[in-house]
């Protein structure tokens, strides 16, 4: 009899939706049905299992050129190795790893004197230099559900990158002080384009691409008082809508801003999210208003947490002090070392250096050691020295993620990895225990 | 596993009343054993010295989401105040906010054993967890905090103190905790309209209940279940001049209500960092101390503790489940403010904070908290923290310590301040003689705290049976330095400390460390169907994760130990 398995966590999107019912074969090696996901996080489950085509061993290139198999210890004493011998070796990743397997990095990493580093370094790394600044006056989503009666999208898309995010959390949920649901919500869309979440908003400004900041310092006159002074027409969008959409946030019970990588990764990257947060502030005197990073990928907040207790950095990380850790977004981030070629070996873990980094960087990271550990064939396991295969969170490994609203959420496994394959963790616990047997000498924790 | 014994220590064991007699300590398979017992093994030299159970930590925040929310926002707190790497350690980041492994490490040094996390919102509970699994050395407990959870205030609103502590009983099961926190009660929830509750009668906005119903109610609740560790309350309006006032009020609450428990412990409230809550005057410009009329009131109830909230006069990150005041406190300092409010549950908020010498309030505040300390009666209710990071970091606690103990620190510090005269007008300290001795540093920092947490058959004494957790400082009873500096510096950098009969700490380094433990309340008492049923709805239609992922996994809690207890009610 096939099982079902309930309350399953979604590996895919930064909503991290924990209410998946996966259908299961009787051998509990396949997933034959998912209920409760959205199209795109469909596919993740059909991935998992013993199904065909799953790489099942480590894959190291030959001097001809090809893949030949290996062990799982061949693999690891060659990582192992490969990072004692190198100067200033890169682990980078981590969007679709647990946070067992990113405090196994950490310690691997801390032994190996490197760089340690994760997806947001190319995404919501601009967010983390704001709130560096400017602090984050946030909340959990259920907040959002149960409060707010005016959204702001500003930057994102969500109709296309968090497909559940507006049903789930944010627009159309029936909360307890939000009892008409959708009806009771007023939903603004800042964006240079016309999206799809644009189609269900109230109100929507098409800010001049690449000008956000002026809107926002627009905003902030209005809310302290100075409307008089701004003018006409700021990036695009008319003063009186502009007035109009002010009194709109003055007057709601609750706002949440949402943001994405339209705003920081647009002209102003970061400066474009301190004004958010400035913003957030002011709303404040007025009513309640708290705003979120809509973060990509299911536990891509996950590093930023783990890091920070362990090191009290999220990402960007230099351990090579070995003894002290240190942080300099642009020093020491992964495509501006690869850029200036100061990395000597590299890790893709969870991730997909090949196909995210400059041409010009990869080329340079090529030019060393390159290993990949994912479960799927992607652009970097194919220029990889070596592919470590490893089970799928939420798929076939549990573990702890870190929703976009930094709410731990507990996943499940719900099919057997091919025999042999082990979990991020386990791989990389076994490459530090081959580490400390090379080098001897080990510090207890 | 090992023996060994520490002999010709003077030992200050106040769960046993003893007082600086030198005696051998045995120790055996981790537990404290008659020194007769051991006949082989390991013997240190204690004589000269002083020797004490290992510290208990009664209210700290080390591990969990605003913890890792202050880390996170503040590089600055790395850079150039971070120690390095020892030996047999990780790295140690972190000056206001250590990372988990400074923490573990840091806390060894000081002597100290286990530490209760005192604010763990129970949505973030496998974070906390996580967290402790990376908290070397140290045993932790962690709070979940309810003063303004949905479920309570709508059962305590109606009287219904069963369902409220079947509920209770459910939440401590489900996020393995150890107690009820209680933080603003019903302020919080305001707060996630933007409005406060700073009275205890003020009306939650939409719940129709007041702080003082929810403090009531939920004294009443610990003690039909007869948990550890009593209610562990943050009262409205903290930390503005007039404080006072609201505190009072609040202690009152338990006025009358007797404890029902079968862990030794005697109080039915506990009242967190009541320095916070001590102050008197209208407004910053008169603001002044109340510790006086305070301790009048808090020396004549036998069923209330508390723990101060020293003021360590340093840079700092503030964080608390109160987050109207942490939205208030931005104002004054227009600093970086973060806020996580907590569907359903609590709220949070972070700001970096100085506590400037040439500043007079920061002086009172200051003053206050050594005043409450100088003058308890009892210092098995009076206990030493600094509700960490918030009034100072943890790391500080030897040098409250030497304040303490000798008036001339005091003196030299208080007469440095740029307004000293003012802060003399503002409070007592200056009148202020006494020196306490180290049975008292003892009590305050070990057998007290483990008597009020309940946990006082393992920790924070050294009879055989107990844990064996044992710091040793360079500190002669009998011929106490002249230099204040040195009593600082003994607290700070223990001779040896030992963590369940491993040297973890010699000479101030650590040089081991030992499986950490967590320690959390399994109260049986069971549910009944009406609050499943409530549980089941609200998880449905109001909570953003299922009912099934909220329940930390057993195999997200580290080494357990669970403090199991029939409901005296039941
Ligand atoms: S919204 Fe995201 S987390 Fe939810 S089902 Fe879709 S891809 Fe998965
Ligand atoms: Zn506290």
């Amino acid at each position: 009899m096939p099982k079902v398995i309930k309350n399953v966590g979604c590996p895919y999107c930064g909503c991290s939706c924990d209410d998946v019912e996966v259908t299961v074969s009787d051998d509990g090696k396949h997933v034959l049905e998912v209920k409760n996901v959205c199209a795109i996080g469909t596919e993740i489950f059909m991935h998992g299992g013993d199904r065909e085509g799953r790489i099942r061993l480590p894959r190291m290139r030959q001097e001809d050129g090809t893949f030949k198999d290996v062990s799982f210890e061949e693999a690891t004493d060659f990582m192992a190795k490969t990072l004692l011998k190198a100067k200033k070796p890169l682990m980078y990743g981590f969007g679709s790893t647990n946070c067992e397997g990113q405090a196994a990095a950490a310690r691997v990493m801390e032994r190996a004197g490197g760089m340690l580093d994760n997806c947001a370094s190319i995404c919501h790394g601009s967010s983390f230099l704001a709130i560096f600044d400017n602090g984050y006056p946030s909340c959990t989503l259920g907040e959002v559900k149960n409060r707010a009666d005016v959204i702001v999208y500003w930057g994102s898309n969500p109709a296309h990158a968090h497909p559940r995010h507006m049903s789930r959390y944010s627009i159309f949920p029936r909360g307890y002080f939000s009892g008409k649901g959708h009806k009771g919500k007023t939903v603004i869309v800042v964006d240079p384009r016309f999206t799809d979440t644009a189609r269900v908003a109230d109100h929507v400004l098409q800010v001049r691409q690449g000008h956000d900041y002026d809107l926002f310092c627009a905003f902030r006159m209005v809310l302290h008082g100075h409307a008089d002074d701004i003018p006409d027409v700021v990036a695009n969008i008319p003063k009186e809508k502009i007035l109009e959409v002010a009194e709109i946030l003055k007057n709601a019970r609750f706002v949440n801003i949402f943001f994405g990588m339209g705003l920081c990764h647009s002209d102003g990257r970061n400066h474009n999210i301190d004004i958010a947060i400035s913003m957030t502030r002011d709303i404040n005197q007025f009513t309640k208003c708290t705003i979120m990073a809509m973060r990509g990928h299911y536990n891509i907040a996950g590093p930023g947490q783990v890091w920070s207790w362990v090191f009290g950095f999220p990402y960007c990380l230099d351990l090579t002090k070995k003894n002290m850790a240190h942080m300099n977004p642009g020093e020491t981030s992964s495509v501006d070392l690869a850029m200036r070629d100061e990395v000597d070996a590299f890790v893709n873990i969870g991730t997909d250096a090949g196909a995210h980094f400059p041409i010009p960087a990869v080329q340079h990271l090529k030019k060393h050691p390159f290993i990949t550990i994912d479960p799927s064939v992607n652009m970097a396991s194919e220029i990889s020295d070596l592919h470590v295969p490893v089970k799928i969170c939420g798929v076939d490994d549990g573990g702890i993620v870190y929703r976009m609203d930094n709410v731990p959420i507990q996943f499940r496994q719900v099919v057997n990895a091919p025999d042999g394959v082990p979990s991020d963790e386990e791989f990389l616990d076994g490459v530090y225990e081959r580490m400390v047997e090379l080098e001897g000498e080990k510090f207890d924790e | 596993m090992s023996e060994m014994i520490i002999k010709n220590g003077f030992v200050f064991d106040p769960l046993a009343g003893i007082k600086g007699e030198k005696k051998d300590i045995g120790i055996k398979d981790g537990k404290i054993v008659d020194a007769s017992e051991v006949k082989k093994g390991k013997e240190i030299d204690a004589s000269g010295k002083t020797v004490m159970a290992g510290g208990v930590d009664i209210h700290t925040h080390v591990v969990g989401p605003k913890v890792n929310v202050g880390r996170l926002m503040r590089p600055e707190d790395k850079l150039f105040r971070s120690r390095t790497k020892e030996r047999n350690t990780r790295m140690q980041m972190g000056f206001a906010v250590p990372s988990t492994y400074a923490t573990g490490y840091a806390y060894a040094r000081m002597g100290y054993a286990y530490v209760n996390e005192a604010a763990m919102p129970p949505l973030h509970s496998p974070h906390v967890h996580e967290e402790i699994r990376d908290t070397p050395i140290l045993d932790i407990s962690a709070m979940p905090v309810m003063g303004n959870n949905w479920f309570q205030m709508e059962y305590l609103k109606q009287g219904e103190i069963e369902n409220n502590a079947a509920y209770t009983a459910w939440l401590l099961r489900a996020t393995k905790g150890i107690g009820i926190k209680c933080v603003n009660p019903g302020g919080t929830e305001a707060w996630g309209w933007g409005m406060n509750c700073l009275t205890i009668h003020d009306p939650v906005p939409y719940f129709d209940i007041t702080p003082a119903e929810i403090v009531k109610g939920q004294i009443q609740t610990n003690e039909f279940l007869g948990l550890p560790h009593s209610l562990h309350v943050h009262g409205n309006n903290l930390g503005n001049p007039g404080s006072a006032e609201t505190t009072l009020d609040t202690l009152k609450l338990a006025e009358g209500i007797t404890t029902n428990n079968k862990f030794g412990r005697e109080q039915v409230l506990h009242n967190t960092h009541l320095q916070f809550h001590s102050y008197g005057g209208t407004g910053w410009g008169d603001f002044e101390s109340a510790s006086q009329k305070m301790m009048d009131y808090v020396n004549k109830q036998k069923n209330i503790s508390f723990d101060v909230g020293f003021v360590t006069l340093d840079e700092t990150t503030t964080m608390t489940a109160d987050g109207p005041f942490e939205y208030h406190l931005n104002h004054l300092n227009h600093l970086k403010w973060a806020n996580v409010d907590v569907e359903l549950e609590t709220a949070a908020g972070v700001v970096p904070f100085v506590y400037d010498k040439n500043s007079k309030v920061c002086d009172i505040q200051w003053a206050i908290g050594l005043e409450l300390a100088l003058l308890a009666k009892d210092h098995m209710k009076c206990h030493l923290t600094t509700d960490h990071p918030n009034a100072g970091p943890f790391t500080r606690y030897p040098r409250v310590i030497k304040w303490l103990m000798s008036k001339q620190a005091r003196d030299e510090l208080l007469h440095s301040f740029k307004y000293a005269d003012k802060v003399i007008d503002a409070t007592i300290i200056e009148s202020m003689d006494r020196e306490l001795d180290l049975y008292e540093i003892a009590q305050m920092t070990r057998a007290g705290t483990a008597k009020c947490l309940g946990i006082s058959n393992m920790y924070g004494g050294l009879t055989p049976g107990m844990n064996a957790n044992v710091a040793i400082y360079d500190l002669n009873p009998e011929d106490m330095p002249k230099d204040p500096e040195m009593i600082e510096s003994a607290f700070s950098r223990a001779a040896y400390m030992i963590k369940d009969g491993v040297v973890v700490v010699e000479n101030g380094d650590v040089i081991a460390t030992t499986p950490r433990k967590t320690i959390w309340t399994d109260a049986k008492y069971p549910l009944n169907e009406l609050v499943e049923r409530d549980i089941r709805e609200k998880f449905l239609k109001y909570y953003t994760v299922e009912l099934e992922n909220y329940m930390v996994f057993d195999d997200h809690v580290y080494n357990t130990v669970p403090l199991e207890v029939e409901s005296p009610a039941a």
